[in-house]
C-alpha cells in the first residue's frame, strides 16, 4: 500500500499526465488526418475507376497487413536514408495516419457498399451529379452505419500510440516506464495507473460515440 | 533488399518461426479463454454476465503493450522469471481473448433463439443444445472473423520485439543494427510479414463472401 502512496506522488502524477497529454495530442491529430484520408481512399476504392481503384485497393491491403510497429520503424529509421527526416512526434503521427487511413478506408468502403444501390440510382435520376449524390445522399447514410466500427478503430489508434514508445515518443506508456525504471516498487502502481488512464480515455471515446449515435437516430 | 534477404536468411526465418509460434499458441489459448468468457457473457446469472462483460471491456481498452509489459515486469518480481517470448505470448493471449470473446458471443447470438428453444424442448440439456445445435451453426459465422483475429495476432506479435521475444521485428532490429541498412531491412521484413498475412486475409475475404451470402 505504501508503494502506491509513494508512487502516486504529485511529481509522478504530473509526469504521467504530461504523457497522457502527448498521447491525446498524437491520437487526435492522427484521428483527424486518417479520417480524412481514409474516407477519400474508401471512396476511391468504391468508385471503380479502372486500374486506379485496384491500385489503391492493393496498397490499402498491403498497409493493413503490416504491423504498425514496422511502419513506425520504417518512418522513423528508414525514411532518413532517402532524405526524409522527421522528428519523433511528426514521425509518430505520419506512421499512425498511414496505417489507420488504410484501416478506415476499408471500413468506409464497406459502409458505402451497405447503402442500398437504389439510393444512388434515385439520386441520380432526380438530377444530382455523381459527386452530389455521393456527398449528400450516400455518405451521410453510410457514416451513420459506420460509427461503431470507426470508433473501435479510433480506440485501437489510441491504444496503438503506446507502440511509439519504441521511438521514444514521450507519451503515457513511456513516461510510466521512466517512473518504474527509477524504482521497481512503483511497477504495479504504474501499470494500474496506465490501465485506468487508457481505460478512461477510450471509454470517453465510446460514450461520445454512443451519444452521437443516439443524436443521429433521433434526428 | 535482396542482399539483406539472402545474407540474413537464417535470422529472418528464425524470426518468422518465432512469430508464427507465438501467434499460434496465442490463438489456441485465446480461443479457449475467449470462448469461456463469451459463455459467461450470455449466462443466465447476472453476476457471471457482469464478470464476463467487465473482463472484455477492461482488456479491450488497454494497449497490448501495457498488458505485455505488465507480465514481463511484474510476474518476475513475485512468481517466476519469464523470458520475453513467454511474457509476450501470454500478453498476446490475454489481449486477443477479449476480442475473441466478442466474436464468439456475436456468433452464438446470431444463431436464432428458436434453435436453442427447439433443442431444449426436445429434451436436450443446456450444454447438449450448445454443443450439438448452437456451436456447429455459430462456427460458420465465426470462422472469417477468427481468421482476421489470427492476422491481427501475427501483426500484434511484433510487440514481442519490446520484450526481446526473438520474433521477426526483433530480428529486424538486430539486422538493422548490424548492417546500418535500415531501409532495405525493414522492407525485407515487411515482405516476410506480408507473405504470412496477405494470403490469409484474401482467404478470409473469400470465405466471408461465400458463407455470409450463402
Amino acid at each position: 500500500m505504501q508503494n502506491f502512496i509513494d508512487a502516486y506522488s504529485q511529481v509522478n502524477l504530473a509526469f504521467l499526465l504530461r504523457g497522457l497529454w502527448v498521447t491525446v495530442e498524437v491520437s487526435v491529430t492522427s484521428i483527424f488526418f486518417s479520417f480524412l484520408i481514409g474516407t477519400l481512399l474508401g471512396i476511391a476504392r468504391y468508385v471503380k475507376v479502372r486500374f486506379f481503384s485496384s491500385l489503391v485497393g492493393f496498397l490499402i491491403d498491403l498497409l493493413r497487413n503490416l504491423p504498425l510497429l514496422l511502419i513506425l520503424f520504417f518512418t522513423y529509421f528508414a525514411l532518413p536514408k532517402i532524405g526524409i527526416r522527421l522528428g519523433v512526434i511528426p514521425a509518430s503521427i505520419v506512421a499512425m495516419t498511414v496505417f489507420e487511413s488504410a484501416m478506415l478506408a476499408e471500413i468506409v468502403r464497406s459502409g458505402i457498399n451497405a447503402v442500398p444501390i437504389g439510393q444512388m440510382e434515385a439520386a441520380r435520376s432526380n438530377g444530382l451529379s455523381y459527386a452530389q449524390a455521393m456527398i449528400q445522399i450516400i455518405l451521410p447514410q453510410a457514416f451513420k452505419k459506420m460509427i461503431p466500427p470507426i470508433v473501435s478503430q479510433f480506440i485501437s489508434l489510441v491504444k496503438d500510440t503506446s507502440l511509439a514508445t519504441i521511438i521514444l515518443l514521450p507519451e503515457l506508456t513511456y513516461h510510466a516506464q521512466i517512473v518504474y525504471g527509477q524504482n521497481a516498487n512503483y511497477a504495479i502502481p504504474m501499470f494500474v495507473a496506465l490501465a485506468v488512464l487508457y481505460f478512461i480515455a477510450n471509454y470517453t471515446l465510446s460514450i461520445g460515440a454512443r451519444l452521437i449515435n443516439r443524436r443521429l437516430n433521433h434526428a | 533488399m535482396f542482399s539483406i534477404i539472402t545474407d540474413h536468411w537464417a535470422t529472418l526465418c528464425a524470426g518468422l518461426g518465432y512469430t508464427l509460434m507465438a501467434s499460434l499458441i496465442a490463438l489456441v489459448g485465446s480461443l479457449v479463454i475467449g470462448t469461456a468468457f463469451a459463455l459467461m457473457e450470455i449466462s443466465h446469472r447476472k453476476w457471471v454476465r457482469l464478470i464476463g462483460r467487465a473482463y472484455v471491456e477492461l482488456i479491450r481498452n488497454i494497449p497490448l503493450l501495457v498488458i505485455t509489459m505488465a507480465f514481463f515486469v511484474i510476474v518476475p518480481m513475485f512468481i517466476v522469471k519469464v523470458d520475453g517470448f513467454t511474457a509476450g505470448t501470454i500478453g498476446l493471449t490475454i489481449y486477443t481473448s477479449a476480442f475473441i470473446a466478442e466474436t464468439v458471443r456475436a456468433g452464438i447470438e446470431s444463431v436464432a433463439v428458436g434453435q436453442m428453444e427447439g433443442a431444449r424442448s426436445v429434451g436436450m440439456s443446456y450444454t447438449q443444445a450448445m454443443v450439438h445445435i448452437v456451436f456447429p451453426q455459430a462456427i460458420k459465422i465465426v470462422i472469417p472473423p477468427l481468421g482476421n483475429q489470427f492476422i491481427n495476432l501475427v501483426k500484434n506479435s511484433s510487440v514481442l520485439a519490446f520484450v526481446a521475444g526473438f520474433d521477426l521485428m526483433y530480428q529486424a532490429k538486430i539486422i538493422a543494427n548490424l548492417t546500418f541498412d535500415t531501409f532495405d531491412t525493414y522492407l525485407a521484413v515487411g515482405v516476410f510479414y506480408l507473405v504470412l498475412t496477405m494470403p490469409l486475409s484474401y482467404l478470409m475475404r473469400y470465405l466471408e463472401k461465400k458463407w455470409v451470402t450463402a
